[in-house]
């Protein structure tokens, strides 16, 4: 099947404000009959939730934290970006276009991309009116930093800790509506099936992680703000809850998972030190402003303290390879970058696992008060994990997994193919294309909260009865039903081994066969374990305790039962894609210099699987990408 | 290295909760002390006992998430530091080890060392806000802050609403916690016509939610993983009597 993912066509600058004009509405007084159910309380969820509640709408939001605060788009460091040319170097909404559909390698939609680029600067203005206290220079103004794949300035930040406070803001608005009672909140509430009657999204199944109770909640819309699912490779950067429950459960019920091989891999986290990690730490991209990543020209030199290689022995590579962006290369690329130095065996540190970034010659230039006052929160917490001081030497970082680009598919209107399913922020595909530059998360999750879904969702609500279908319809005790029968199988297998242990084996799998570079035979071989490890999973897993209480055991068995299941897809996808485009590498498809080859003949597409079942081969349905304004080129940073 | 563990393990609100001892072994240097407890708990689990339950999640230091007192301290006394970042190098081999939850009326136990800490989400409803709507604001340069006042309710704003200060003060006060939003809102343009209904709700709401008045020990700045200043109570005292004279 094509899927047609309903874009406004004509002049790219109108599109937009055309939609907007052309999208129903509802009615002011109409609009508390509607309960609108948003799934997630990060910054697209938190945003959403918040906004709609304002209009009127009665909202109920859900998290699976013990607070809406606590999302982990609170833990995004260096900032947000947007298109206001404040400082005078050539920004403009065209060129944030132009970057980030160049930045995600030609494979996100035109429109999707210009929205967000327009309304980016609508995101800041809000920010400063909630009170966020974005950097500002000594004259009052807001100041900027630079980000990678752009040459412009145009990153608004608030410390080394712009994803908290924009979560805080959103948060603070969430509470403004919590207390006009237009949202009701739903704490430590995990969602584990999309309740659909005839077709159409109705609610959700959700577990109380106080109780155990399963409980239904009906809606006239479902809004899916449930973030990323790069937990998949098990170590990642993101939080230990983060997971694909929820936009898995949607899959399930026939909701398509889009583009799922697109992970961003990234460049600047802390090295694994061991067996016991839980979890990879990233230090901010910010930090490439300053630091220059480099490694020994020498192998012999690898284990040598770095402060005794003299300049000439050093091979500072992103500079080497790619002059005109230097340390500042995108992700993917940077990622790579480090991967090939140290696959070539120059990498340093425990496991020669590393490449160094370096600041000595910042703080030769600027001072090191300087550099303290820009990133000293990443140093400490630098020297926290690893006991070391990067003011004196160089950090040690390698890539890990971070972000999805890929997810559920969406419309323009941000609705999923089962309608009446909206999908938000990192959970939904549609604006990062393979790869996503840094600071445009947080843009796109508020963008799609504050700024999209209230009005798309009016031209879906226009057409419901609202309330027609409620929890006491029959889908609900059946899908509790089915989630019920779901945990107590779990619980009943009382095998050997731990969901973490095989947790542990899945991204092991997922890591080595389909990360930072994909083969034919990588992600074949991947195909024949992942089923078996989820064999094993089905048989041989322990789980403690009951499900009437607190078990946090359960909860990480249902997300791994997810894993095992989406990773199936992910790989599958990574496999149909017969080409390297972004964060997507495929060793058959690479230039002499080791560049990534996209191959827009054949694959200038959007893959959207339909799950069929477990031992069923998924449906591909394709949405080919149109490119009227900016014309397909090969991606150079050099 | 080997420590000994002796954790507080209570099955939810209605149970009276107990100390029970175990051994961690093996333990590296550079694990996170989460992850040591990870280990204890896989171990557990294979001995077909109940795994510790508490609570976490960003382990990077920002969520707020984790919440123990270890040897009497929340977080675990080292200098703002998450029990999440604190890690195992700063213990001895043999060291015997205290677990447990924070402490308070306002929190209580749901399981071992989790707490239920909403009571901190009901202050912030109660005005930890700026009313403006989504949309129709002015351009954010329009309004200029210098850099003082913007770093002031930065330092302010980085409370990340663990609660360590209310389980350090003896009293259980919130007003930390409280505080750092109120001087974050009053000391920023946007957040300045609110100021006085803001402080006199939100401390309204403190007392209702079971929390204690400050005495001035200065526990809560001791406690605070993220170095949150005392000098916010003030700040927050000065808004409340400016508040109430008007």
């Amino acid at each position: 099947m094509i899927l047609d993912g309903k874009c406004p066509t004509g002049p790219i600058e109108t599109t937009w404000d055309r939609h907007r004009f052309e999208s129903k509405l509802v009615n002011p007084s109409n609009k508390r009959k509607f309960k609108i159910l948003c799934v997630g309380t990060g910054l697209a969820g938190g945003a959403a939730a918040a906004s709609l509640g304002e209009l009127g709408y009665n909202v109920h939001a859900f998290c699976y934290q013990d607070s809406a605060r606590r999302a982990h788009s609170i833990a995004a460091q260096g900032g947000i970006n947007a298109a206001k040319n404040y400082p005078n170097d050539g920004d403009s909404i065209y060129r944030l276009f132009y970057d980030t559909i160049k930045g995600g390698d030609f494979r996100a939609r035109e429109a999707d991309v210009w929205r967000l680029a327009q309304v980016s600067n609508n995101i800041i203005d809000q920010c400063v009116a909630q009170g966020v206290p974005f950097a500002r220079d000594y004259a009052g103004y807001l100041d900027n930093r630079s980000f990678g794949g752009a040459q412009v300035s145009r990153t608004f930040y608030a410390r080394g800790q712009t994803g908290q406070q924009l979560l805080l803001g959103a948060y603070s608005a969430l509470c403004r509506q919590v207390k006009a009672k237009t949202v009701t909140l739903h704490e430590r509430r995990e969602m584990l099936d999309l309740v659909v009657v005839d077709g159409v999204a109705k609610g959700i199944t959700c577990r109380n992680m106080v109780t155990g109770e399963i409980e239904s909640h009906w809606g006239d819309a479902v809004i899916l703000a449930t973030g990323g699912y790069v937990n998949v490779f098990y170590l990642s950067t993101n939080a230990m809850g983060c997971s694909v429950t929820a936009a898995w459960k949607a899959a399930r019920k026939g909701a398509y998972m889009a583009n799922p091989c697109y992970t961003q891999i990234h460049p600047t986290c802390i090295p694994q030190s061991g067996e016991h990690q839980s979890k990879l730490t990233l230090m901010s991209e910010s930090l490439r402003n300053d630091g220059r990543c480099w490694v020994p020209k020498k192998k012999e030199d690898c284990d040598k303290p770095a402060g005794s290689i003299p300049e000439e022995d050093r091979d500072y590579y992103l500079e080497r390879k790619y002059p005109s962006f230097g340390n500042l290369a995108p992700r993917d690329i940077a990622s790579r970058a480090a991967k090939e130095q140290c696959d070539d065996e120059r990498g340093v540190g425990p496991g020669k696992r590393g490449v160094y970034l370096d600041y000595q010659s910042a703080i030769d230039r600027v001072g090191e008060d300087t550099i303290r006052e820009r990133y000293g929160n990443l140093f400490e917490m630098y020297e926290k994990i690893t006991d070391e001081n990067a003011y004196k030497q160089p950090m040690r970082i390698y890539p890990a997994p971070h972000y999805a680009m890929g997810g559920l598919w969406v419309d323009y209107n941000c609705m999923s193919n089962v309608p009446g399913l909206f999908v938000l922020g990192e959970a939904n595909f549609s604006v990062h294309g393979a790869n996503r530059l840094g600071a445009s998360a947080l843009m796109q999750g508020l963008a799609d909260g504050y700024f999209v879904i209230p009005y798309t969702i009016a031209g879906y609500l226009a057409t419901v009865k609202p309330g027609e279908i409620t929890a006491e319809h029959p889908e609900f005790k059946k899908s509790a039903d089915e989630v019920k029968g779901t945990i107590d199988k779990m619980l009943s297998i009382n095998g050997k081994k731990t969901p973490a242990e095989l947790h542990r084996e899945l991204g092991k799998v997922m890591w080595e066969n389909v990360g930072m570079a994909r083969s034919d035979s990588s992600l074949k071989a991947a195909l024949k374990m992942i089923p078996e490890i989820r064999e094993e999973f089905w048989n041989n897993v322990k789980v403690t305790g009951k499900n009437g209480e607190f078990n946090q055991q359960l909860e990480n068995a249902g997300r791994l039962a997810d894993f095992l299941e989406f990773a199936e897809i992910l790989t599958k996808d990574a496999l149909n894609r017969e080409e390297s485009c972004g964060g997507h590498f495929r060793v058959e498809h690479q230039t002499d210099d080791g560049e990534a080859m996209r191959n827009d003949e054949d694959f200038c597409y959007v893959a959207a699987w339909e799950f069929k079942g477990n031992g069923v081969e998924p449906e591909m349905h394709k949405e080919p990408l149109k490119f009227e304004n900016i014309k397909l080129a090969v991606r150079s940073y050099k | 290295m080997n420590l000994t563990l002796n954790v507080w393990r209570q099955n939810g609100a209605g149970d009276k909760g107990r100390m029970e001892q175990y051994q961690a072994k093996n333990v590296s240097p550079d694990s996170s002390f989460l992850e040591m407890l990870d280990e204890v708990n896989e171990e557990l689990i294979r001995e077909g006992k109940e795994p510790i339950a508490f609570d976490h999640d960003c382990r990077e230091g920002i969520c707020g998430m984790c919440s123990q007192v270890i040897n009497g301290k929340p977080h675990g006394g080292q200098d703002r530091t998450t029990v999440c970042q604190l890690h195992m190098r700063s213990f001895k081999d043999g060291d015997a080890i205290f677990i447990e939850p924070w402490r308070a009326k306002a929190f209580p136990v749901l399981r071992d060392l989790a707490v239920d800490r909403n009571a901190l989400d009901r202050i912030m409803e109660a005005g930890g806000y700026t009313s403006c709507h989504t949309g129709g604001v002015a351009d954010g340069n329009a309004l200029l802050i210098g850099k003082p006042e913007a770093d002031y309710a930065m330092d302010a704003a980085e409370c990340i609403g663990c609660g360590a200060c209310v389980a350090g003060c003896l009293n259980s006060s919130a007003m930390l916690f409280t505080s750092a939003k109120v001087a974050q809102l009053a000391t920023l343009p946007q957040g300045k016509v609110e100021a006085a209904k803001r402080v006199k709700s939100m401390t309204a709401e403190l007392k209702a939610q079971g929390f204690g008045n400050c005495t001035n020990h200065y526990e809560c700045q001791a406690s605070c993983p993220k170095g949150i200043d005392v000098k916010f109570i003030a700040t927050l005292n000065r808004e409340y009597i400016k508040a109430l004279v008007k």
